[in-house]
């Protein structure tokens, strides 16, 4: 019976699913004249040029989703270039880029069943998929038994342990990803299905980076029911999952569309617990501007990011370690904890994965550290080239690399392969620093309880940080990593409650051993001593 | 240098190997028949139920070995000639040694049972057993049912693995309660009647009589002392473990159920050690048996073996006791000493309380007269080991344990915490006035620095 209605819940799911990643390719683009003029303008374009030639090659032409319009308007844009370059009519340059505006365009002439029935595709896409994985999710109530580890064919099932599904998933995932930061024409469609969502956020159509924040919204809610039901024997999980979910869903999502909204000063919105080095384009010279001449609001929010980044955020990890905001307050800890959570086991233990994460994490820190003093120089020195390198292709390589590669396609695109906090490991500048804090001035530790660990290895396997958990566990050593987010599923899973998070006195947190508790006191001492 | 040859890559001769290496430079070989690589026993059950992968199972990666300059030979030692110190192995090597440590471990029982030589018919020990149990029993299709013979740790496990495939098991458990020589009868019920939540066909006070076989010589149903005759495709004989040491019969080394030892873990003959599950103490320890079948035991021989053979002869010394299993979803902990209604000593007194709808309880053991605390079980609630060693040794009187039982609590945080009702509970039974003292970080750390 509840089988039943879960084999339902995932053909319903995957028509939804299918559905939306056919969209790209579905739908016909057709500008007219007056949208067309209507862009130049917006665009504030001044290449004559540049406007016939794309005219005649667009306008009242019918394109199919599948066509990608970019090429075209590139074209359009390096013939016009060279001829301004040549004439040196420097003012009549095309500087827009042909991604962002081949989006505007298909954004401005989709016509035909898709941007016609907006509700109608949301319902047949979005709603399909949730009701479809809630039919799938919630009858886990009664299917999974009494509560306690639901861990029972992790291991023997192709979505969690690296079969087809997920391969699937992964080349979803990236696809996605990929769309989103290079082709973004190609998600027009998917904004049609969220424009009324949009609109009555912040009272704009929807771009694609709206129908993200939507979709993560989406989905860390119905995967948090995933955890909710999971873990039910577990209250640290609960309170925890509800706390992530609240400020995505609050900070990341809703509270800077309404600032849209609210047309304040400061006209973008802004996440309120994105701290930088994470939110790596705080002190970039445009953003440092508009805030600067957004008046009050701007001025707060520029004193509230260098606060939370440099008071708030150290501050409490002293307290409470890292894991108060990466694994209950951020946003990429979030979908990590969510959607993430049934991949956490493929996290590499190896020696060999903690060398290189000690490289490459403290490596994107020190980037992002050296990119953000090359544009504060720039921003106060009032010059675009600093030591003889162009700020502007420093930003513009770790927005690629890092923001947009290894956050996104990277981070968030090789879950099923690589485990859910591959960017959180490797990557986060901010969890560096934190991790920094954590390690050497912390009242966090995960203690370890005597001589009770039966070398099992079951938390090791399921930390996401790829953390040996069970090396301390089993030497009676408590674990203090720079690395460890605090998740508590290591606790979770543990046959034998070896494991507890806590947050104690500094002194006797960090305790090395030799010998467990347990045996002989005079033993105890001889070995502990040397 | 002198070379030291370790027979059993198990938790015990490990751990001496790792500890050897630590304190001296000898050159070190395991021989194990087993795996290549050490394992965890005691994480066999994850595999099959797909938590976790073989692999997972091995807590040093397989440079580890080398690094340390510790040899892995793999092997089956047929014969030990202690006048010439050499292994005989089963492929005719001989391997020469200065100093032998027996770690054998155990092998399941088995009490002569008609059939229990059959086809389909294993114990849970070894890889191979689990090997076995994924080719007699990958699905309830193949496996239609399975019977599990002997109500202890083991048994439980391998009903909740079979489960977890949606094998319907039949558990027969000679005792009148599950497990009820070990566990005080409030928390043998418990366990009772989690079993029967579960949907395994329990039956206490059953024994197995005999294994019928069909033609294939495949086991295909058992029969009960209670004349029942439950079809099956698959017996799990987990009627406890004794030690694994037939392959010593003739080598001159004093056995009796596993290898003679005394508290340096020496045996009778120079320079062979015995630890682990093999070993037994020529008395036993406190209240502990002279056979000690547990992790942690296994690795304090180690350790302390190891500080003997690198010439600082370390008695065998275990601190006071402390245990934990999982029956199913219910976690379990004691420390100091709890002993079942049958076991009970007679100055011995119970304080029990449950949980009034959740499977959550606890008993306290202590002296009628002195009011010493004894131990702890617990089911549900996680207890700090720290502590109740602590405790343990300051000789703590019951009515001081609750008092302070807070600080012991080790549940993961925003956990529901039970103290108040518990010492209510006690008060009323025991017209006391007990009241729960707050959780102090100090009191928990501070005693714990001048004991180390
Ligand atoms: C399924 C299961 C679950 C368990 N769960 C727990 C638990 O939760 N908590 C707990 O405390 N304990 C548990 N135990 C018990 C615990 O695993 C054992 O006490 C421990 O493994 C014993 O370690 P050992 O080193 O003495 O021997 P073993 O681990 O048995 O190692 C001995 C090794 O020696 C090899 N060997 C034997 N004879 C020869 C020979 N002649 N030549 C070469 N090699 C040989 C064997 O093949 C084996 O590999 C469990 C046991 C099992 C089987
Ligand atoms: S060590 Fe435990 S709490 Fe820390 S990240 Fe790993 S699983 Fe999570
Ligand atoms: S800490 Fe727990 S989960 Fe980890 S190895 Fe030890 S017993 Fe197993």
């Amino acid at each position: 019976m509840m089988k039943a209605i879960q084999n339902i819940g995932i053909t319903i799911f995957l028509v939804g699913f299918g559905i939306f990643a056919a969209l790209p390719f579905l739908g016909n683009f057709k500008l007219n004249e007056k949208s067309f003029d209507e862009l130049i303008t917006s665009q504030g374009i001044k290449s004559e040029l540049f406007i016939e030639n794309l005219k005649s090659k667009i306008v009242d032409k019918d394109f199919s989703g599948i066509t990608s319009l970019a090429p075209i308007v590139e074209t359009a844009i390096n013939d016009a270039n060279a001829v301004h370059s040549k004439n040196k009519e420097w003012g009549k340059k095309v500087y827009a880029g042909s991604d962002d505006f081949a989006t505007a365009i298909r954004k401005k002439s989709g016509y035909g069943f898709i941007p016609e029935n907006k509700g109608l595709m949301w319902l047949i896409t979005f709603g399909l998929g949730i009701i479809g994985a809630l039919m799938f999710i919630l009858p886990q109530v009664i299917t999974l038994g009494k509560k306690g580890i639901k861990n029972d064919h992790i291991y023997h099932q192709s979505s969690t342990n690296k079969g087809w599904i997920a391969w699937l998933v992964f080349i979803f995932l990236v696809s996605f990803y990929l769309v989103l930061y290079f082709k973004s024409e190609y998600a027009v469609n998917w904004t049609y299905l969220v424009d009324s969502i949009s609109q009555s956020l912040s009272g704009n159509l929807a771009g694609h980076w709206f129908v993200y924040g939507f979709m993560y919204c989406v989905v860390m809610v119905v995967m948090a029911i995933r955890m909710y039901i999971k873990y039910r024997h577990n209250m640290y999980q609960m309170v925890r999952t509800t706390s992530v979910l609240f400020f995505q869903i609050v900070f990341a999502f809703l509270i800077p569309e309404i600032m849209v909204r609210l047309q304040l000063s400061y006209s973008k919105g802004y996440d309120f617990k994105n701290a930088f080095p994470l939110d790596y384009d705080f002190f970039f010279n445009w953003n440092l501007k508009e805030l600067i001449s957004s008046g009050g609001l701007g001025l707060f929010i520029l004193v509230w990011g260098i606060l939370l980044t440099v008071v708030i955020v150290p501050v409490m990890v002293y307290f409470f370690g890292k894991r108060w905001y990466c694994s209950w307050v951020c946003g990429c800890g979030g979908l990590a904890e969510t959607l993430g959570d049934p991949y956490r086991q493929h996290s590499s233990k190896s020696l060999f994965s903690w060398k290189v994460e000690r490289w490459l994490i403290h490596g994107v820190l020190l980037f992002a550290l050296v990119m953000t003093g090359f544009t504060l120089y720039g921003f106060f020195a009032e010059t675009g080239t600093v030591l003889g390198i162009k700020v502007q292709s420093i930003m513009n390589t770790y927005s690629f690399l890092i923001g947009a590669i290894f956050a996104g396609v990277i981070g968030t695109g090789f879950y099923p392969i690589f485990g859910n906090r591959v960017w959180c490991r490797f990557g986060c500048p901010l969890a560096a620093y934190l991790g920094f804090v954590q390690r050497f001035k912390s009242r966090f530790r995960i203690t370890t309880n005597g001589g009770q660990c039966i070398s099992c290895g079951n938390c090791s396997t399921y930390c996401e940080q790829g953390i040996d958990v069970r090396a301390y566990a089993q030497k009676g050593e408590n674990i203090v990593r720079s690395s460890c987010v605090g998740c508590g599923v290591c606790s979770a899973v543990c046959p034998r409650g070896v494991l507890k998070l806590e947050n104690g006195p500094l002194e006797g947190r960090i305790n090395p051993t030799d010998v467990l508790l347990g045996n002989d006191v005079d033993l105890m001492e001889l070995v502990n001593k040397k | 240098m002198e070379h030291i040859v370790i027979i059993g890559n198990g938790i015990s001769g490990v751990t001496a190997a790792r500890h050897i290496r630590k304190l001296s430079d000898k050159k070190i070989t395991i021989i194990s028949a087993e795996t290549d690589y050490f394992f965890s026993r005691t994480a066999l059950m994850y595999v099959y139920m797909g938590h976790m992968k073989f692999e997972h199972t091995q807590p040093y990666e397989n440079w580890f070995w080398k690094k340390n300059r510790i040899n892995l030979v793999k092997g089956f030692v047929e014969q030990i000639k202690h006048n010439t110190k050499t292994l005989l192995l089963s492929n005719s090597e001989e391997i020469q040694y200065d100093k032998l440590i027996i770690a054998t471990g155990s092998k399941p029982n088995k009490f002569g049972w008609p059939g229990q030589d059959l086809n389909h018919v294993q114990g849970l020990y070894s890889k191979q057993d689990l090997d076995a149990l994924e080719a007699n029993a990958p699905n309830n299709k193949v496996c239609k049912r399975a019977v599990i013979v002997g109500g202890g740790l083991i048994g439980i496990e391998m009903a909740e693995m079979l489960r977890s495939r949606n094998i319907p098991v039949t558990f027969l458990v000679r005792e009148s309660s599950f497990w009820n020589g070990v566990l005080p009868d409030g928390e043998s019920q418990l366990i009772n009647e989690h079993i029967l939540e579960h949907h395994i066909d329990l039956r206490l006070e059953t024994n197995l009589v005999e294994i019928l076989a069909d033609e294939n010589g495949k086991a295909r149903a058992v029969t009960t002392d209670k004349g029942d005759t439950i079809d099956c495709d698959i017996v799990g004989l987990t009627a406890g473990v004794s030690p694994n040491v037939n392959f010593l019969k003739e080598s001159g080394i004093e056995i009796g159920r596993g290898v003679k030892v005394n508290r340096l873990l020496e045996t009778n003959i120079k320079d062979i050690y015995a630890i682990g599950d093999c070993a037994e103490q020529h008395e036993a320890i406190g209240n502990r048996r002279p056979i000690e079948a547990v992790w942690y035991t296994g690795r304090m021989m180690g350790e302390t073996v190891a500080q003997t053979i690198c010439g600082n002869p370390t008695e065998y010394k275990p601190g006071h006791w402390f245990n934990s299993a999982k029956f199913l979803d219910l976690e379990y902990q004691t420390y100091g000493w709890v002993f079942s209604n049958k076991g009970k000593k007679e100055y011995e007194q119970h304080f029990h309380w449950r949980h009034s709808s959740e499977k959550i309880c606890v008993t306290i053991a202590f002296h009628k007269e002195t009011k010493k605390f004894l131990g702890i079980n617990t089911f549900g609630i996680r207890m700090r080991h720290e502590i109740f060693d602590r405790w343990l040794t300051e000789n703590r009187t019951i009515e001081y344990v609750l008092e302070y039982l807070k600080d012991a609590n080790f549940d993961p945080e925003f956990y529901t915490q039970y103290e108040k009702e518990i010492v209510a509970k006690f008060n009323r039974e025991f017209n006391s006035n007990i009241i729960p003292k707050k959780k102090s970080w100090k009191r928990i750390f501070t005693k714990t620095k001048a004991s180390v």
